[in-house]
C-alpha cells in the first residue's frame, strides 16, 4: 500500500512520526523509532525562557558564591566546562543525524524576537531539515489584545522564515479567535506548514496543602475530535502543509486525522505509553485498512474528510448541538 | 631576547602552570591557600591539556595530604615525573614521606602556598611557620616573593632537582602571592624544554623501580650501617646550592631574569642590611631605593635557596661594608634562641670566619625580629624602623615589627604617616560583598589593564571570616614598573564603596588620598545622597577634597534583571571615571571579557550584562559637594552599649577592621575566648525578614527548627510576663495542653536574620483566604528594624519555659534555648541547624569537639562566635584541634571527663559517712536521661556543694571542684564528610571502636565545602565536583553501614528538611545511648548549586527517591528482642530526576554530556533500590542474643557510667 504523503516539502513514506517529546532525548530510542518505521523524527522542543532562567539561576546560584571567602574562589568546577546554552539541544541534533537516516524536524519555542532568529539558525545549522515553531504561550496579559498577540507571532514567523532555508512549521494551540484567519495570515506570512495542536500542562489543585500543581497528563483519543474539526476546517482552504498533534493513538485515529487532512500525523503521548514501537504498529494497522476497504493509496483518502469534501460540512462549522427536526434547508 | 605573552594571573596558578607542564602524576588533598593549584591542574587535565611532553597528567585527589605524599612517593619511585601541592597542616602531614623521598635523592619540586601554622589558634594567611619545620628535613628550599618568581622558580626549582637529585620545596606566602593577581611574563613550553634537559628526565626513569631490572629500597638497617649510609648523600647536597646557581644563570640566559642564591639590592657600599625571605623582600627594597636616594646606606639581602644554605654564597653576596644586619623572620619558635632564619645567618658568619671565608675585617652584628605573621601587613613604615633600629650603637634583637607588642615590649615603634608609594602608580581600594561579584570584577579590570596598556598591575583581595554578607575589599595598582609592593593600599587615588550600609560600620574613606575619586553605590539621588552621609564621611570627603561619584546600582541591576549582582555596573563606573584607559576602548573591553566570561553561560547572561554597562553610565552622578558638613549624627556604635567590656575593648575594634591597631596585651595568652559574641555583632544583612501572623500559625515551630541562624524563636511565657511589652509585640493563646493558659510567642532577630527564608518555605500555615499569605512572610528589614529590634530585645528578656516541663519533640525542642545562634554561616545553611538542635537539647551539658571546615568556621572564626551560654552561665565547651584527628580529640575529652568522674564518684564514696546516703546514694545511682533526672541531679550536686562546705576533711574541697562532674556530660564530635569520611576515616572509625560514649555528628554536605567543593567520599554518584568534574563514578561511601558492622555503635541518618520528627529522635537516642554514636545528617550546601531556600524541599526529594534513605540502628533494640535497625523512610517512590535535576552539581553533568547523565539517573536509581533494599532486611533481621541479661552495651576498662 503506497503511504507515502508530502509534508514541509519532505517527501516522506507515510505520515507517521514522534511528535515533540522527550523521546529523542535518548538514542537508543531514537534508533528504534526508526526501525519502527517513523517517517521523521521531531526533536523536543527548545524553550528559550527555560534556557534564560536556567542560565541567570545557575548564574545566581553559583556565580554569587565565587570570590565571595578567602578559602574557597568557587564551590564548584568552572563552568567553562559545562554549557548553558542549547548547545546540548544542538548537539542532540547532530548525534541523532548521524545515528538514523531519517528527516530531523527541530521544535523551538522562543520568548524574545533574538531568541527566536537565534536558536532558529542554530537548529537549521546543526542540520534539522525543517523547523517547528511551538507558540507555546498562554494569553494571560489583560493589556495585550488578540491582534497584537497574532501580530507579534506573524512578525516572529516572517524573521524566521528570512532567517532560515529549511521549512518552517508553526506549532499552534486551539486558543485563538479566528484561528481559520490566523492560519491564513501565517501562511501569507512564511510558514510552510501548521501543527494542530500543542498541549499545555494543567493546573490541577492539592486542596488540602493549597497549593497548584502542574501536570502533563498524557492524551487519549478523546482529544482527537478537536484537531479533527480544525484540520477538516483548514484542509483544502489554506494552502499548507498540515500536521495532526495529540489524541493519535490508534490506526484509526491516524486514519481519521488523514481524512480530515493531515500530510503529517504525530504521536507523543501513545509511544511514550507503549514504546516506540508502537509506530510501527500503527502503520500496520492503517496500511491494513486501507487495504481491507480497498484504498489505492493514503493519497486517496488525504482530505477526503475536509469541510469542502464532507458530505456534512456542518458537522465541523456548527458549534452546537442540533435537533435533526431543525435541519433543514428552506 | 624573544618577546613572550605577558599574562595576568595569580601565584597558584604562575606556578601550577609549570608544575602541570612538567610532571606525569600530581597527587593533591585541598588545603587553603594552595587548593587553587590542584584544582587548576585538575581543570586543565579535563580539558585535555598536554605537558610538554604530550602527555596528560593525573591528577589525583587523595584522602589526606599524607595519602597524598605517599602516593607522590610511590609515583616517584615508579619513574614518573611527580608533584603536589600543599600548605601549613597539609605540609606537616607530608613531612614523614618527606623524609623518605629526600633520603632516595628523588628528583622532585612540591610547590607550598606558605601558611601559618594551626597553634592557639588557626589561621589560613601567609607565614612562613609551615615552610621553617621543613627546613631539617633534606629538602632544597626554594623561595619566590612575587607571582613572576613563583612561575619561574617553578621551573628552576626542578630543574635544580632533576639535576642535583635533592628534592626541592618551592615556597611562596599564602594569600600575598598565591591570591596576588599579577601580570607576568608567560615561560612558554620551549622555554621549559629548553631549561629541562632530557637526559635528568632519562636518569630519573632508570632509578625507578622496575621488575625488568630489580632493586630494593626501604631497607631496615642496624647501627653497624645506617649513620655511615645516612652520610654517603652528603656530596649531593654540597654540589647543590652551584647547581640552583648554574640553572639560575640558565635561566637568565634564556628569559633575562637573573637570580641568584642571594641576591642583594641597595647601596654597594652600606653599612645597614636586611635579610629577608620571600615577598616581605618587597616593601624592604622600596624602603632601601628611598632611602638610598636619601643617601642611606642600607640594603636588603634576598634569601632565594634557604636550603642547603650556601655559606660562601651567602657572605659573597653582602657588601663588605656591612656594618649591622637584621634578620627577618617570618615565623616564631618560641623557646628557641632566635628564628631559624637569624640563627642560620649567625651560623653563617661564624661559620665563613672559622673557614677563613669571611670578606669581613670585623663581622656585622646581627639582630634577629619577627614580622608578618598570619599575613600580618608588612609595608615601608615597617621596614623603616628596622633600618633606623640598626643605626643603634646596641640595636635590640628579638624585636618585632607591626605589632605593638606590650607586654613582652618587643616591637618597634613604627610611624603610620611613613608613605613612600610613587605617584605614578594608580591605586584604588574597593570595599563590596561577597555576594555582589566585586571580586570577580576587579579580578576582569586588573586583565584589562594588565592586557589592554603597558602598564604593571596587581590585584590583592582581602576578605572577612564570614559566609553569609562577607565584606571584600580589592587593592588594585597599576603602574608603568613591576610592582613589588606586596601590602595593602593606604592612600588611594580611586576608593569605591560598593555597600552604602559599609560606610556605618568602617572608616571606607581612610583609604582616600587627597584630591581621591570616591564611588560610592547608594539607594540615593546625586543631590540627596550627602545629607544620608555619617558625619565622619562628610568630614573625610571635604577635608580630602574626593570627587564624590554616586550611583543607585541595585534599582539598575533591577532593572536590567541582574538581580543583586552590581558587579558589571561598578566595574564599568570604576573605568568611565578612574581614567585608567579611555573611556570607549575601557566599555569595549569590559563588553569583550563579559562575552568570554558569560559567553558559555548563555547569552541572556550576556545581554543583562551588556545592559548593565549601558545603563551604568546614564545613572552614574557626580555629586556637588556641598562646602560644610551638614550630618549630626556620626556612624553608630558598632556594639551595644551593654556589651561586656572585652568585647568592647577588643572584639568591637576588629569588627570595624580595626584589630591591627589591637596591642598584644588585648589577646588571651593561650588561645581562651569567651563565648556568645556574636549576639554584639548586628549584621543587618537581610533585606527582608519574615513577619509573623499569630492568626495563622499553627505553633509547629518548623520555623525555628529550620533557621540556620537562631534567628527565630518561639517561648510559651504566663500572660503577666507580657506587661510592658512593645507596642508592636505579638502573642497569641498557646494551643495545646501542656502550657494551657499560657502566651504562644514567635519572634524574630530581625538584624541577626539572613533573610534566606527557609522558615517561610518551611512554614505549613497558609490563609485559607488567601493561600499566598502564610503564616510568616517576608517584608522588607528596613521599615521593621527598630520596632522588631525593641521586641527581640523584649523577648529575649522573657523567662524560657521550664526544661522539665517540655515535651522533647519537634516542636518542644524547640523551646529550649538554642546556645549557637547568628554564625557567621552562609544564608540557608543546611549545617547549622543540626548543630543549634545539638545545643538546644544537650548544649548545658555538651563538650564539642570540632573538625576544620565550615564547622570550625562558622563556629569559631574571630572577631565574634556563635557558641554562648545560657543564664545559668552553662554551654556548649567547644574547641578545635585540627582537621584529622578530630575524633580522637573529642574521645581525649570523654577520657578526661570519665576519669574526673571516677575520682568524683570516689571521692563522694569515701565522703559518704559525712554527707549521708540519702544524699549519696542517688547521686551515685540515679539515671541521668530525661531533662527532669538531669535538673534533679543538678539540685543534688548543689546539696552536695553546700554540705561540703562544713566538712573538714582534705578531700572535700577536691570533690566540690569536681562535683559538676557528677552530672552526665555529652561529647560531640563534630566535623564534615571531608572529615568523616576522608581524612579523620582511619581516627573515626577507632574511636567508635572503641566502645566510650561519643556522638559523632557528620554535617554531611557531601563535597568539601569550606576549602570550595572538592569530592570526598561521600560525593554521590553522578554529581560533578572539582575533581569529579564529569560527575563522580562511584557511589558514595555508605558510612553508616560501615558502622553498623561493629554492631555496638548507635548509627542514625537524618535529614531534617525530609523528617524533622526523625531528627530530633536520632539525636536523643545518641545522646541517651551509652556507648558510641554516628548520626550521618543530610546538610544542603551552596556547593550543591541552587537556592538554599529549597534545602528543605530538596531534602524530601532527596529521601523520598531513596537517595538518603532514613533510618535509626540502636543496639539497645538487640536486647529487647528487636531488629536494631530500624527504617524511617519508605522505598524510593519519587523519581531521582526530580532531586537531581535541581542541583547544578546534576545539572551540569546533564548539560556537559546527557548520556552521560542518564547512565548516571540509571545507576543512582538501582543504587537506591538496593540500598533499600539491604536495609530492608537488616531491618527484618533479629540478632539472637541468649545472654541478654549480662550483655549490656559494651562497658570498656576504666568507664563507669
Amino acid at each position: 500500500m503506497d503511504l507515502s504523503t508530502t509534508y514541509l516539502g519532505l517527501d516522506l513514506p507515510h505520515p507517521l512520526m514522534p511528535g515533540a517529546s522527550p523521546l529523542v532525548d535518548d538514542l537508543d530510542k531514537v534508533r528504534r523509532l526508526e526501525d519502527a518505521g517513523a517517517a521523521a523524527i521531531v526533536m523536543r522542543s527548545l524553550f528559550e525562557e527555560q534556557l534564560a532562567m536556567e542560565q541567570l539561576a545557575t548564574v545566581g546560584h553559583v556565580d554569587a558564591h565565587e570570590g565571595a571567602h578567602a578559602e574557597a574562589a568557587s564551590y564548584l568546577p568552572s563552568l567553562d566546562t559545562f554549557r548553558l546554552g542549547p548547545e546540548d539541544y544542538l548537539e542532540q541534533i547532530r548525534r541523532i543525524k548521524q545515528a538514523v537516516n531519517l528527516p530531523l524536524i527541530g521544535s523551538l519555542n522562543g520568548v524574545t524576537a533574538g531568541g527566536w532568529l537565534d536558536f532558529a539558525g542554530q537548529i537549521a545549522e546543526a542540520g534539522a531539515d525543517a523547523l517547528e515553531l511551538n507558540v507555546y504561550f498562554l494569553a494571560a496579559d489583560p493589556d495585550e489584545s488578540g491582534e497584537q498577540v497574532e501580530t507579534r507571532i506573524l512578525e516572529m514567523v516572517g524573521a524566521v522564515k528570512k532567517q532560515v532555508q529549511i521549512p518552517v512549521a508553526v506549532k499552534l494551540s486551539p486558543h485563538y479567535t479566528a484561528l481559520a484567519n490566523f492560519a491564513r495570515r501565517l501562511v501569507s506570512a512564511g510558514a510552510d506548514g501548521l501543527v494542530l495542536f500543542n498541549r499545555f500542562y494543567q493546573p490541577d489543585i492539592d486542596v488540602d496543602e493549597l497549593e497548584v500543581s502542574r501536570r502533563l497528563r498524557l492524551s487519549d483519543s478523546k482529544e482527537l475530535p478537536l484537531r479533527l474539526r480544525w484540520l477538516a476546517i483548514l484542509s483544502g482552504r489554506i494552502e499548507t502543509s498540515l500536521a495532526a498533534s495529540g489524541g493519535v493513538h490508534t490506526p484509526i485515529d491516524a486514519i481519521k486525522a488523514v481524512m480530515t487532512g493531515a500530510h503529517a500525523v504525530q504521536m507523543v503521548s501513545a509511544l511514550l505509553e507503549h514504546g516506540p514501537e508502537y509506530l510501527g504498529q500503527i502503520k500496520k494497522g492503517v496500511a491494513e485498512w486501507l487495504e481491507e476497504h480497498e484504498y489505492e493509496s493514503l493519497g486517496q483518502m488525504l482530505g477526503s474528510m475536509n469541510l469542502e469534501r464532507s458530505p456534512d460540512p456542518s458537522g465541523y462549522e456548527r458549534a452546537n448541538y442540533m435537533e435533526i427536526l431543525q435541519m433543514w434547508e428552506a | 631576547m624573544k618577546k613572550r605573552r605577558q599574562i595576568t594571573i595569580d601565584g597558584n596558578e604562575a606556578a601550577a602552570s609549570v608544575a602541570y607542564r612538567t610532571n606525569e602524576v600530581i597527587a593533591i588533598y585541598p588545603i587553603t591557600p594552595s587548593s587553587p593549584m590542584g584544582e587548576l591542574s585538575d581543570e586543565w587535565a579535563v580539558h585535555k591539556r598536554p605537558n610538554i611532553w604530550g602527555s596528560i597528567p593525573s591528577v589525583v585527589e587523595m584522602q589526606s595530604e599524607g595519602g597524598a605524599s605517599g602516593a607522590v612517593h610511590g609515583a616517584l619511585q615508579a619513574g614518573a615525573l611527580t608533584t603536589t601541592f600543599t600548605s601549613s597542616q597539609g605540609l606537616l602531614l607530608m613531612i614523614p614521606n618527606m623524609y623518605k623521598i629526600a633520603g632516595e635523592l628523588n628528583g622532585f619540586c612540591m610547590h607550598v602556598a606558605a601558611r601559618t601554622l594551626a597553634t592557639h589558634a588557626l589561621s589560613i594567611f601567609g607565614d612562613h611557620s609551615d615552610v621553617m619545620a621543613c627546613r631539617q628535613i633534606g629538602f632544597g628550599l626554594l623561595s619566590s616573593g612575587s607571582v613572576q618568581e613563583a612561575h619561574d622558580f617553578a621551573l628552576i626549582g626542578l630543574a635544580a632537582s632533576l639535576r642535583s637529585r635533592i628534592p626541592f620545596l618551592h615556597f611562596f606566602e599564602g594569600f600575598r602571592i598565591s591570591h596576588e593577581v599579577a601580570k607576568i611574563e608567560e615561560l612558554s613550553d620551549d622555554d621549559i624544554r629548553e631549561i629541562i634537559r632530557d637526559e635528568w628526565v632519562e636518569a630519573h626513569r632508570e632509578r625507578a623501580l622496575t621488575p625488568d631490572r630489580p632493586v630494593l629500597r626501604g631497607t631496615a638497617q642496624n647501627p653497624d650501617a645506617f649513620f655511615q649510609a645516612r652520610e654517603a648523600c652528603t656530596p649531593y647536597y654540597q654540589a647543590c646550592p652551584g647547581i640552583v646557581q648554574e640553572e639560575m644563570d640558565r635561566f637568565a640566559a634564556l628569559t633575562g631574569r637573573r637570580y641568584h642564591l642571594f641576591d642583594y639590592f641597595g647601596d654597594p657600599e652600606a653599612e645597614r642590611v636586611i635579610v629577608i625571605m620571600g615577598s616581605g623582600a618587597g616593601p624592604v627594597e622600596e624602603t632601601v631605593a628611598w632611602l638610598n636616594a636619601r643617601g642611606e646606606k642600607v640594603g636588603v639581602l634576598k634569601v632565594r635557596l634557604y636550603r642547603p644554605f650556601s655559606v660562601g654564597d651567602f657572605v659573597t653576596a653582602l657588601p663588605t661594608t656591612t656594618r649591622s644586619i637584621a634578620v627577618l623572620d617570618r615565623t616564631k619558635e618560641p623557646g628557641a634562641i632566635g628564628e631559624p632564619l637569624h640563627l642560620d645567618v649567625i651560623s653563617a658568619l661564624r661559620e665563613a670566619r672559622d673557614t677563613g671565608i669571611t670578606p669581613f675585617q670585623t663581622d656585622p652584628k646581627v639582630i634577629g625580629g619577627r614580622y608578618g605573621l598570619s599575613s600580618k601587613e608588612f609595608n615601608p613604615a615597617m621596614v623603616k624602623p628596622v633600618f633606623d633600629e640598626l643605626s643603634h650603637e646596641e640595636p635590640r634583637s628579638h624585636f618585632t615589627v607591626g605589632i605593638v607588642d606590650d607586654v613582652s615590649y618587643s616591637s618597634l615603634e613604627v610611624d603610620p604617616e611613613f608613605d613612600i608609594e610613587p605617584d605614578d602608580v594608580v591605586r584604588g581600594v574597593f570595599f563590596g560583598l561577597g555576594a555582589d561579584g566585586t571580586v570577580g570584577a576587579n579580578k576582569n579590570s586588573i586583565k584589562i589593564i594588565g592586557e589592554q596598556t603597558d602598564n604593571f598591575a596587581q590585584g590583592y583581595f582581602v576578605y572577612d571570616s564570614k559566609k553569609a554578607g562577607a565584606v571584600t575589599i580589592s587593592h588594585l595598582r597599576f603602574g608603568p614598573r613591576p610592582i613589588q609592593s606586596t601590602y595593602l593600599i593606604r592612600k588611594a587615588s580611586f576608593v569605591a564603596c560598593h555597600q552604602f550600609v559599609f560606610l556605618d560600620t568602617y572608616d571606607v574613606l581612610e583609604y582616600a588620598a587627597p584630591g581621591a575619586v570616591f564611588l560610592l553605590n547608594a539607594p540615593y539621588g546625586p543631590t540627596e545622597v550627602w545629607d544620608h552621609l555619617p558625619r565622619e564621611v562628610q568630614e573625610q570627603i571635604l577635608e580630602k577634597d574626593l570627587k564624590f561619584y554616586v550611583i543607585d546600582a541595585y534599582e539598575v541591576a533591577k532593572e536590567t534583571g541582574m538581580g543583586r549582582r552590581i558587579n558589571t555596573l561598578m566595574q564599568t563606573c570604576f573605568f568611565a571615571i578612574s581614567g585608567v584607559l579611555p573611556r570607549d576602548e575601557a566599555i569595549a573591553r569590559i563588553k569583550e571579557t563579559i562575552q568570554n566570561t558569560y559567553g558559555k553561560k548563555g547569552q541572556e547572561v550576556v545581554a543583562r550584562n551588556f545592559e548593565a554597562v549601558d545603563r551604568a553610565l546614564a545613572n552614574l552622578h557626580q555629586v556637588e559637594v556641598p562646602k560644610k558638613v551638614t550630618a549630626e549624627q556620626g556612624r553608630p556604635p558598632l556594639v551595644a552599649a551593654e556589651a561586656p567590656d572585652f568585647v568592647q575593648r577588643v572584639t568591637a575594634v576588629m569588627m570595624a577592621n580595626k584589630g591591627d591597631h589591637l596591642p598584644v596585651s588585648a589577646f588571651p595568652i593561650d588561645g581562651t575566648w569567651p563565648v556568645g559574641t556574636t549576639k554584639w555583632e548586628k549584621r543587618n544583612i537581610a533585606l527582608e525578614i519574615p513577619v509573623w501572623d499569630p492568626e495563622i500559625c499553627i505553633q509547629c515551630n518548623k520555623c525555628a527548627m529550620v533557621c540556620p541562624h537562631a534567628a527565630i524563636r518561639p517561648k510559651v511565657v504566663e500572660p503577666a510576663a507580657l506587661e510592658g511589652a512593645p507596642p508592636t509585640f505579638k502573642s497569641t493563646d498557646f494551643r495545646g495542653s501542656e502550657f494551657e493558659g499560657q502566651q504562644y510567642l514567635l519572634q524574630v532577630a530581625p538584624e541577626d536574620c539572613t533573610g534566606c527564608t527557609l522558615c517561610v518555605v518551611v512554614c505549613p500555615a497558609k490563609d485559607k483566604a488567601n493561600p499566598r499569605h502564610k503564616a510568616i512572610d517576608m517584608h522588607p528589614q528596613p521599615p521593621l528594624r527598630e520596632a522588631e529590634a525593641a521586641n527581640y530585645t523584649f523577648f529575649l528578656g522573657l523567662p524560657d519555659p521550664d526544661r522539665k516541663q517540655i515535651k522533647v519533640d519537634i516542636k518542644g525542642s524547640q523551646f529550649f534555648e538554642p546556645l549557637f545562634e547568628y554564625s557567621g554561616a552562609c544564608a540557608g545553611c543546611g549545617e547549622t541547624p543540626y548543630v543549634k538542635l545539638l545545643t538546644q537539647l544537650f548544649g548545658d551539658r555538651a563538650l564539642i569537639a570540632n573538625a576544620t571546615g565550615c564547622s570550625s568556621i562558622y563556629g569559631g572564626n574571630l572577631p565574634t562566635t556563635p557558641f554562648t551560654a545560657n543564664a545559668d552561665g552553662r554551654g556548649p565547651a567547644w574547641s578545635n584541634s585540627l582537621f584529622e584527628d578530630n575524633a580522637e580529640f573529642g574521645f581525649g575529652f570523654r577520657l578526661a571527663i570519665d576519669g574526673l568522674a571516677d575520682r568524683a564518684r570516689q571521692l563522694l564514696r569515701g565522703l559518704a559517712p559525712s554527707l549521708g546516703d540519702t544524699l549519696v546514694g542517688p547521686l551515685l545511682e540515679s539515671s541521668q536521661i530525661t531533662e527532669g533526672d538531669y535538673a534533679e541531679q543538678r539540685k543534688r550536686v548543689a546539696a552536695l556543694r553546700s554540705k561540703l562546705k562544713g566538712i573538714d576533711d582534705p578531700a572535700a574541697p577536691v570533690l566540690d571542684e569536681l562535683a559538676d562532674y557528677l552530672v552526665r556530660k555529652s561529647v560531640w564530635l563534630v566535623g564534615g564528610d571531608g572529615w568523616a569520611y576522608d581524612i579523620g576515616f582511619g581516627g573515626l572509625d577507632h574511636v567508635l571502636a572503641l566502645g566510650r560514649d561519643v556522638n559523632a555528628l557528620v554535617l554531611d554536605t557531601e563535597v568539601y565545602s569550606n576549602t570550595g567543593g572538592q569530592q570526598s567520599k561521600a560525593t554521590p554518584l553522578g554529581a560533578s565536583a572539582k575533581f569529579a568534574v564529569a560527575g563522580r563514578e562511584i557511589a558514595k561511601k555508605d558510612l553508616g553501614l560501615v558502622a553498623m558492622s561493629y554492631g555496638h555503635i548507635y548509627v542514625a541518618r537524618v535529614a531534617f528538611g525530609a523528617k524533622d520528627a526523625q531528627t530530633v529522635r536520632a539525636f536523643q537516642e545518641a545522646d541517651s545511648f551509652p556507648g558510641p554514636s554516628l548520626i550521618i545528617a543530610y546538610s544542603h550546601c551552596i556547593a550543591h548549586g541552587y537556592d538554599m531556600a529549597r534545602g528543605t524541599e530538596q531534602q524530601k526529594l532527596a529521601v523520598s527517591s531513596g537517595i538518603w534513605p532514613l533510618y535509626r540502628f540502636d543496639p539497645r533494640r538487640v536486647a529487647e528482642g528487636l531488629p536494631p535497625l530500624k527504617l524511617d523512610s519508605g522505598a524510593p517512590k519519587t523519581s531521582a530526576a526530580d532531586y537531581m535535576r535541581n542541583e547544578t552539581r546534576f545539572r551540569m553533568v546533564e548539560k556537559v554530556d546527557p548520556e552521560r547523565f542518564k547512565r548516571f539517573l540509571k545507576l543512582a536509581v538501582r543504587h537506591a533500590e538496593q540500598r533499600y533494599a539491604v536495609y530492608q532486611q537488616l531491618a527484618g533481621l533479629t540478632i539472637p542474643n541468649p545472654e541478654q541479661e549480662t550483655e549490656q552495651a559494651p562497658e570498656p576498662a576504666g568507664t563507669t557510667k
